[in-house]
């Protein structure tokens, strides 16, 4: 299998007021097409910051990260943006939805800059929210404020989807619902898709899972049989 | 179909509506005070110039006592000049029926039935006076109109001695009488000052003036200044009692008129300046904050792969849609300010009609300004922004460093209480900020100074210095200096309680190439009505033997206390002496020169002589003194000082006052505007702190005193910084104008000071109420939630 995004030897280190954080110490992680990988670590040991810098959202203090044959770590701002807007979606924990916009017009907002995008009713009917389409963040639930999010990632075919602690912020039931529908787009759309949990049972979804702890890989673990995400506990 | 970018941009603008039109007030506020005075200066000037060019101003003036017609000729042989207009000019007395003051009737002569070939005249009403009509005259607007009188009246004339009934065939308006007034006279009084033309064929034999003239314009051919032919005019009009030629510049009319023009000009330079810089000022302090409170959504639409440049252009758009809001409103303002003002200077300038005109590029110009200010803002903010990593700009910032401070080691925070040292911790964390907002309400402190300070300078100048400079009541005239002696009839009429003579004589001060045509006026010794002040109302003394100068005349001149100057008499016996300068006077009135009489008469070697006397009368006899004066024919004219302030008050006093309600109007409402929005980019930042500090049990009360505290701190510092700002701005527009027919002292009122402090405190108690409002309302959960 080849990898489609590979991150070499990062270190990351952030100066957080006046004490220096080492976010990252010479991680290497890779991520292949099409599968499902889950990035398992406690609260901070680094996992948001590496999927960060391998989505192009953040860049490392050392280290290069690869899409493909293009080096981001050595992209030109107009590079990253075209890779930003064609081949990653970003779920982010928070939702990170613009709150003057509806669901539609949130996904709009990417599907009108991008070359080959689902419709936003489309993308939101795979999310399970055909029928809230015009309505603004504020008048969503959490769930499905992420769901649009998801929805608003995937608009635009990515090639690789990145979820941050995409259930985080959810109750136990909403966020089944929310890895099932990430859990659907990797199956039926194809896309290679990689989601940050702390929440260890979690990891049973997917086809590798990646540990890091305090900065480094701890282990690398390949599921022989994928657990559906119904039947997850936790 | 609005693309979903778009739409966030619309609902961006109603969701922050109030501070969209707060700022966009703001910005109006600036565009409208330079298109209000701009467009007033720009429109004048266009009807002057056009004016001029239709009736053909003349390029030269020459008076004289008398020439033949055949000097006429001499003069047009002089290389440059292309047409020569010799004409009679007299004045005489108007004994109007039921005005004590005698009027003064100056009678101009015309070619009637032919073309007027200089300073033409536009007809109003009625007709030219017809070829050798005995008695026909046209009467300027201004007189006709203060009397109420119309074509078909009559008008009493003494005439040569004798009275003659005029018959007023026409109303009209001369480029020459844009300004009907004589030098030093700065408050011209319409219903005393008639001009009258006649056809010439009349008035030469009504003076004795057959086949000879007393008065002169030139044009030049093109490109020949009026400089060059100066001298060869005076040089043929000395034997016959030349005055002296002057350029159109010096003429009397047009010198006010460039004056007030360009004193107009100034304001519409210097006041426009700082208001739409105060304004892009804030424009940008306060765009670039609003921005930056959308850090996060900046951040997003990156990870989303928006670039750079759309997200840039983005708030691009934000800006400018609040910038043409507000450039719309104040071009709107601005232009029906503007045809006010217009019409406002209309009826003291009088031209034929006062086309307002807003120039395209006035409105251009102002906009762009706000455009560039603006811009700059939002790309700053968008730039800081989007040159952070988006997933380093979706995370809340690095906590601030607070340290401990000299203030906690003191212990004070137990004697302040916590939200006090809240306070002091956070204007301490971020100087910048609280120093630019503290700059941008100083600002618009020190704008609503100087937007008022006018009208204080102006009643300064009417009732201080004019109050000490001109302590008679009444000021009498005479046609020729008549010996003191003479003068004594006045002296003892009834009713007068106080006398003092004076005497006024036209000379031409010279130094080196410098020369200014002006008076020397001379006064008594111990001066009681009649005094030399500086504008700082102080009494200067006039020393013994020597001649004091206004100073701005020795600016003019180039010359200080101690150099000579040579001085060409232009009365009597004529010739020139040279003085050297004892003194510089401040003078708020005119150019002119000062002496003692009794050492001007010794120079001069004459007897005493007065050409005015100065009296202070007892009111009740005000009006029998009028009538015996009237009577006198030595007397030219009597003035009242309480109509001269009356007629300031109209004139300049109005237009100042319409200035400073303009001003101050814009001044408070680019006041309000920075105060509103700099509390609230205040309440957005920290409504997430003050959030916390609820959850964890603060009052509303406590929170609302944290942020307003902030507020109240930055507007205490603000005040202070303000008013200087405004004395120096205050200064800075006083020094910009120069005219040399009044100069008005630099006062401030304390009122002005106290109203610059009360708008603002005032606009810092509404914009906390507001705020106060939003924090009672404050959603705790959603603020928590959301990561900023």
């Amino acid at each position: 299998m080849s990898a489609i995004l590979e991150a070499r030897a990062i270190t990351k280190i952030y100066r957080m007021g006046e004490v220096d954080v080492h976010a990252l110490r010479g991680v290497d992680a890779s991520l292949y097409e099409s599968e499902f990988m889950v990035l398992l670590g406690a609260s901070g040991s680094g996992k948001s910051t590496l999927l960060n810098i391998m989505g192009g959202l953040d860049v490392p203090t050392m280290g290069r990260v690869f899409y493909g044959d293009m080096e981001l770590t050595d992209a030109d701002e107009d590079e990253l943006t075209e890779f930003r807007r064609q081949s990653v979606g970003f779920v982010f924990q928070f939702y990170n939805l613009i709150p003057s916009l509806t669901a539609r017009e949130n996904v709009a907002l990417v599907t009108e800059i991008a070359d080959d995008p689902l419709e936003p009713a489309e993308a939101l009917d795979l999310v399970g929210l055909g029928e809230r389409l015009d309505h603004f963040p504020a008048q969503l639930s959490g769930g499905e404020q992420q769901r649009v999010a998801i929805a608003r990632a995937v608009a635009k075919r990515p090639a690789v989807l990145l979820c941050d602690e995409p259930t985080g912020a959810l109750d136990f039931k909403t966020g089944i619902l929310v890895l099932e529908v990430i859990a659907r787009v990797n199956r039926e759309l194809g896309t290679t898709t990689a989601v940050i949990t702390h929440n260890a049972p979690i990891a049973s979804i997917a086809d590798r899972v990646i540990t890091l702890a305090d900065g480094q890989v701890h282990s690398e673990v390949h599921n022989e049989s994928k657990a559906q995400p119904e039947e997850l506990r936790w | 179909m609005l693309s979903a970018i778009d739409k966030k941009l619309m609902r961006d603008v109603v969701r922050l509506k109030g501070q969209v039109l707060t700022i966009a007030l703001v910005v109006a506020a600036g565009i409208a005070s330079y298109v209000t005075m701009r467009s007033t200066w720009s429109s004048l000037e266009t009807s002057r110039s056009s004016y001029y060019a239709r009736y053909r101003f003349a390029d030269v003036f020459a008076t004289l006592k008398r020439a033949p017609d055949s000097i006429a000729h001499r003069i047009a042989d002089i290389p440059g000049v292309a047409v020569v207009y010799p004409r009679i000019v007299r004045d005489v007395m108007l004994p109007i029926e039921g005005m004590p003051e005698p009027a003064t009737g100056r009678l101009i002569s015309i070619p009637a039935g032919r073309d007027i070939p200089l300073n033409g005249l536009y007809l109003r009403s009625g007709r030219m006076p017809e070829p050798r009509q005995d008695d026909e005259v046209l009467v300027i607007e201004s007189f006709a109109k203060a009397h109420n009188l119309h074509p078909g009246d009559r008008i009493p004339a003494v005439i040569n001695g004798k009275w003659r009934d005029l018959l007023i065939v026409g109303i009209a308006l001369s480029p020459e009488y844009v300004f009907p007034a004589s030098l030093g006279d700065f408050a011209p009084d319409d219903r005393r000052l008639a001009i009258m033309w006649m056809d010439r064929d009349v008035l030469g034999p009504a003076f004795q003036m057959e086949g000879a003239f007393n008065d002169i314009s030139l044009h030049l051919q093109p490109g020949v200044s009026g400089q060059e032919v100066l001298g060869a005019v005076d040089r043929i009009l000395e034997p016959y009692g030349g005055l002296g030629a002057v350029t159109s510049e010096k003429q009397v009319s047009n010198f006010i008129l460039n004056g007030e023009l360009s004193q107009l000009e100034q304001f519409a330079t210097v006041f426009p300046f700082i208001f739409l810089s105060v304004a892009a000022f804030l424009l940008n302090v306060v765009l670039s904050r609003l921005i930056n409170l959308q850090r996060q959504q900046i951040a997003v639409l990156k990870a989303l792969g928006y670039s750079n440049r759309q997200i840039g252009l983005h708030y691009l758009q934000l800006v400018s849609i609040i910038v043409v809001l507000g450039a719309l409103c104040g071009i709107a303002v601005g232009a029906w300010l503007g045809s006010g003002m217009t019409n406002m200077y209309g009826q003291w300038f009088r031209f034929p009609a006062q086309d307002y005109r807003l120039d395209f590029s006035v409105a251009a110009v102002s906009v762009m300004v706000s455009l560039v200010a603006g811009f700059a803002g939002a790309l700053l903010a968008v730039r800081n922004v989007v040159r952070l990593p988006p997933a380093e700009a979706m995370r809340p910032p690095a906590p601030a460093s607070y340290r401990v401070s000299l203030l906690d080691r003191l212990g004070l925070g137990r004697v302040l209480g916590q939200a006090a040292m809240m306070i002091v911790r956070e204007l301490r964390r971020r100087p910048l900020r609280t120093i630019f907002s503290s700059l941008g309400i100083a600002a618009a402190v020190g704008i609503l100074v100087v937007g008022r300070f006018g009208y204080d300078s102006f009643e300064s100048l009417i009732n201080t210095i004019l109050h000490e400079e001109q302590r008679a009541d009444v000021t009498v005239a005479f046609f020729e200096p008549i010996p003191a002696s003479a003068a004594r009839e006045i002296v003892h009429l009834p009713g007068v309680l106080d006398s003092e003579g004076g005497r006024a004589i036209p000379v031409r001060f010279r130094s080196g190439h410098r020369y200014r045509d002006s008076t020397i006026i001379a006064l008594a010794d111990q001066p009681e009505l009649r005094r030399v002040v500086n504008r700082d109302a102080r009494q200067v003394e006039i020393p013994a033997d020597g001649l004091a100068i206004s100073r701005k005349l020795g600016e003019i001149l180039g010359v200080g206390v101690g150099d000579s100057i040579d001085i060409e008499i232009r009365e009597g016996n004529r010739g020139t002496r040279r003085f050297a300068v004892a003194t510089l006077v401040d003078d708020a009135f005119g150019l002119q020169g000062y002496m003692r009489m009794t050492s001007l008469h010794r120079v001069m070697g004459q007897e005493s002589a007065v050409s005015m006397v100065y009296l202070r009368v007892d009111p009740a006899w005000l009006d029998e003194i009028h009538r015996r004066l009237k009577e006198m024919p030595e007397v030219a004219g009597v003035t009242r000082m309480d109509s001269i302030v009356k007629r300031m008050r109209d004139q300049m006093g109005q237009s100042m006052l319409m200035m400073t309600i303009i001003l101050t109007l814009f001044g408070s409402t680019i006041a309000i505007g920075v105060v509103y929005n700099n509390a609230r980019v205040a309440l957005s930042m920290r409504s997430r702190d003050l959030a916390s500090l609820r959850v964890l049990g603060f009052t509303r009360r406590e929170i609302s005193a944290v942020l307003l505290g902030e507020l109240a701190v930055q507007i205490l510092a603000a005040l202070p910084i303000g008013l200087l700002l405004g004395t120096y701005w205050a200064h800075a527009v006083m020094e910009s104008v120069d005219p040399e027919v009044y100069r008005m002292p630099i006062v401030i009122s304390t009122q002005t000071y106290a109203f610059a402090v009360a708008v603002t405190v005032v606009s810092g108690i509404v914009s906390a109420l507001l705020v106060r409002r939003k924090l009672d309302h404050l959603d705790l959960i959603a603020v928590l939630k959301t990561r900023e």
